[in-house]
């Protein structure tokens, strides 16, 4: 992982020193609440229903164990012992008192880390394959150039109060991990004849208005990355419109300037600046990458005996195994996926002791390198084959092991109303049930891949746009009621989900997704068939009929 | 409202000019819609022109008039509406301007620096209690990730001369 320099420490201390002078003035009263707010947000604090909320940058979901231990004792210090992880692969802090602040974010730079442009009009954390660096089916390790952005993006004096947040997300890989075609702007790094380059998309987004994503350019050099990106900010910062805070988002200014004429404009920009002082040669480049520390992996060979013997004597390792442990690209080594969804559980939340223990087992069994993953899980992405058994024993023990990522429990939900302000429901509960109903292990491995997607608003931040079957939360009558989308998808064929009817009450949600399930089950043309590829081929009309049947 | 110019507190010349005033000896602000329209007469008066340009305006309509400006004030009708940043960069760096670039509006110490490092020299602060810690605000970084009109050495420099120095 990227080691900050001198003077990547020396901007944080300064950082935290700015939002103490910022916090002291709002407390003493030289800020009111509305001045101060902007100011709080930059660093990622929010007010929420029932305290301030503290969203820690981890820069593109990368953390050592130092750090997560780290975000461990912030959440036994200043929290009520645990954190929540979020699909920009961030983490959240619920309880934090506003003249706590300050120290929390001092003890969170002394590793690295802050709550810097987690919030407001700005560029957010630049978002990537969780497996990045280890997958086998990546061209490039894109986290240097995720670190590239971050640099270039932190307090950009340019860019800092543009119409309405921007997201970028950047994949290197052939699956897309990093639900690219739904972020501001999207990369996809390749290479055209030897050189590495990448595929810019720009304007996708959910929300209210979800868009996927256009590519204005197939190839842009990756000595370009910069100039370019600065050319769209720009088009973006003079031209995206202020008038209407839902009308702010770049997607509406492609979507409404049309892509060809925004790529157009973004193009006469670029001609200006291109071969400026954002160009990246090679030198700039090496001293970025040279601080990446990348891990010595043994030289080992696949399927080591004690994986084996293992996988042939003991069927919860195995069935463990098939879900949740990924191939790497390096022989002999794994990619192991924790899930931090157990039944009954919030999705995404981890305790302090998990956060300890986990730290404890990347040290042992996995570098000392941690991911977060976009769906709220975390990843080790160098394991030996051979520790695998030992490691899967553990993880067990803490609570982390759930065979179930990417099966329909492993559910991302944004906060809801059980803590967000602008939530119309709760998403939750609604989650925590939808685990108890499905809870049996080898039942939900026969459902097979299946992306639930819960948002407790329009806002989406439980992208259920994207969803297989997504799942939105809508006050009607002060009464919590539920949109049921199908066949979503947030990969590199990324397209919108479905609405597939009237909004269902609370308490008939889970049946509801239950039909929907059974009616997969018994249209599949085999198991090979997931369910999205079930609701694509077939349509919504068989599964509408069917969720609503017993009404 | 306290005027903050290159980092002291300065006097402020110009008189900002309605359209249909007559034009007075000695410094004066008019309007982009009356610097458009009578342009030429008025940078061939005698006495320093500056334009108060709006947020929504494309500054590449400025390029004739550059070297008669003597002030251009960039407006921030609410310090979150960052525009006027952008049309700051471009003046410098693309249109080679040299004149005062003047914050208005909404402008307030915690973006001060942001304002110095797009090219802005003059700030029209909203508060007195700024213009007196103007100096500790600009101060609040030592560390800059981006190269702008500014010409501050950023940390790719420093890296290349600590690598060249072999520190």
């Amino acid at each position: 992982m990227y080691v900050y320099d001198e003077f990547d420490r020396t901007f944080l201390e300064e950082r935290v020193a700015e939002f103490r002078d910022q916090v002291a003035r709002r407390l003493s009263g030289e800020l009111n609440e509305e001045e101060f707010k902007p100011l709080r947000l930059m660093n990622g604090v929010y007010l929420q229903l029932h305290a301030y909320m503290l969203r820690v940058c981890i820069p593109y979901g990368t953390l050592s164990s130092q750090q997560l231990r780290a975000l461990g004792a912030v959440a036994r210090k200043y929290d009520r012992g645990y954190g929540h992880f979020t699909t920009r692969q961030n983490i959240q802090f619920n309880w934090i008192k506003l003249n706590e602040l300050p120290d929390a974010m001092a003890d969170l730079a002394k590793v690295g880390i802050h709550g810097l442009q987690t919030s407001g009009n700005c560029i957010r954390n630049t978002t990537t394959d969780p497996w990045a660096g280890a997958a086998a089916d990546e061209v490039e390790d894109p986290r240097l150039y995720a670190e590239v952005i971050r640099q270039w993006s932190t307090l950009h004096p340019e860019f800092t109060y543009l119409p309405r947040k921007f997201k970028i997300a950047i994949t290197a890989a052939r699956h897309d991990r990093a639900a690219i075609r739904v972020h501001d702007i999207g990369l996809r790094l390749h290479q055209r004849d030897g050189e590495t380059g990448f595929e810019v998309m720009v304007g996708g987004g959910l929300g209210r208005s979800p868009f996927i994503g256009k590519t204005i350019k197939d190839f842009l050099p990756k000595e370009h990355l910069l100039s370019y990106l600065e050319a769209v900010l720009r088009t973006y910062n003079l031209g995206g419109r202020r008038d209407n805070i839902y009308k702010a988002r770049i997607k509406i200014q492609v979507h409404e300037m049309g892509a060809e004429a925004f790529a157009a404009k973004v193009e006469a920009e670029w001609a200006e600046i291109r071969d400026g002082a954002l160009k990246l040669d090679d030198a700039a480049l090496d001293a970025i990458r040279d601080r990446f520390l990348v891990p010595d992996l043994d030289a080992l060979e696949d399927q080591p005996a004690e994986l084996a013997r293992a996988l042939a004597t003991d069927a919860a390792f195995a069935r463990w195994h098939s879900n949740s442990v990924a191939p790497h690209k390096a022989k002999g080594h794994a990619i192991v996926t924790l899930s931090l969804k157990p039944v009954g559980a919030p999705p995404g939340d981890a305790t302090a002791d998990q956060m300890d223990a986990i730290a404890d087992l990347a040290d042992q069994y996995a570098y000392g390198e941690i991911r977060v993953a976009h769906e709220q899980n975390l990843t080790f992405p160098y394991v030996r084959q051979k520790d695998l058994p030992a490691l899967w024993a553990k993880l067990q023990a803490i609570g982390v092991a759930t065979p179930n990522v990417g099966l329909l429990t492993d559910i991302i939900a944004c906060p809801g109303l059980d803590y967000c302000s602008l939530a119309n429901a709760r998403s939750i509960p609604i989650a925590q049930k939808l685990t108890e109903r499905f809870a049996d292990e080898a039942r939900i491995a026969d459902i097979g891949r299946l992306h639930v997607n819960i948002s407790g608003c329009i806002n989406a931040c439980g992208h259920h746009h994207v969803g297989h079957i997504g799942i939105l939360g809508v006050e009607k009558k002060d009464e919590e009621f539920f949109q049921i989308t199908l066949g979503g998808k947030g990969n590199s064929k990324a397209r919108i989900g479905e609405l597939i009817g009237p909004a269902v009450a609370e308490s008939e949600i889970v049946d509801v997704v239950e039909r929907l399930v059974d009616t997969y089950l018994n249209l599949r043309t085999s198991p090979a068939e997931t369910f999205v590829a079930a609701v694509e081929r077939l349509g919504i009309e068989p599964f509408k009929e069917r969720a609503y049947a017993p009404r | 409202m306290p005027l903050v110019k290159n980092g002291a507190l300065a006097a402020d010349p110009f008189v900002a000019l309605d359209d249909d005033a007559a034009l007075p000896d000695g410094p004066v602000i008019v309007s982009a819609a009356r610097l458009l329209a009578e342009g030429p007469a008025l940078v061939a008066r005698n006495g320093e022109i500056g334009v108060a340009w709006p947020n929504d305006k494309d500054v590449a309509e400025l390029q004739p008039f550059l070297s008669r400006l003597s002030l251009i004030t960039l407006t921030f009708p609410k310090f979150r509406d960052g525009r006027a940043y952008s049309q700051a960069r471009l003046l410098r760096e693309r249109y080679g301007y040299k004149g005062e670039l003047r914050a208005v509006g909404n402008v307030l110490r915690d973006q001060v620096l942001l304002m110095v490092r797009a090219g802005f020299d003059a700030f029209a602060l909203e508060k007195a209690a700024d213009a007196e810690v103007f100096g500790k605000a600009v101060a609040t970084y030592s560390v800059f990730y981006q190269p702008t009109g500014d010409r501050r050495p950023t940390v790719r420099d420093a890296r290349t001369a600590q690598a060249a120095t072999g520190v």
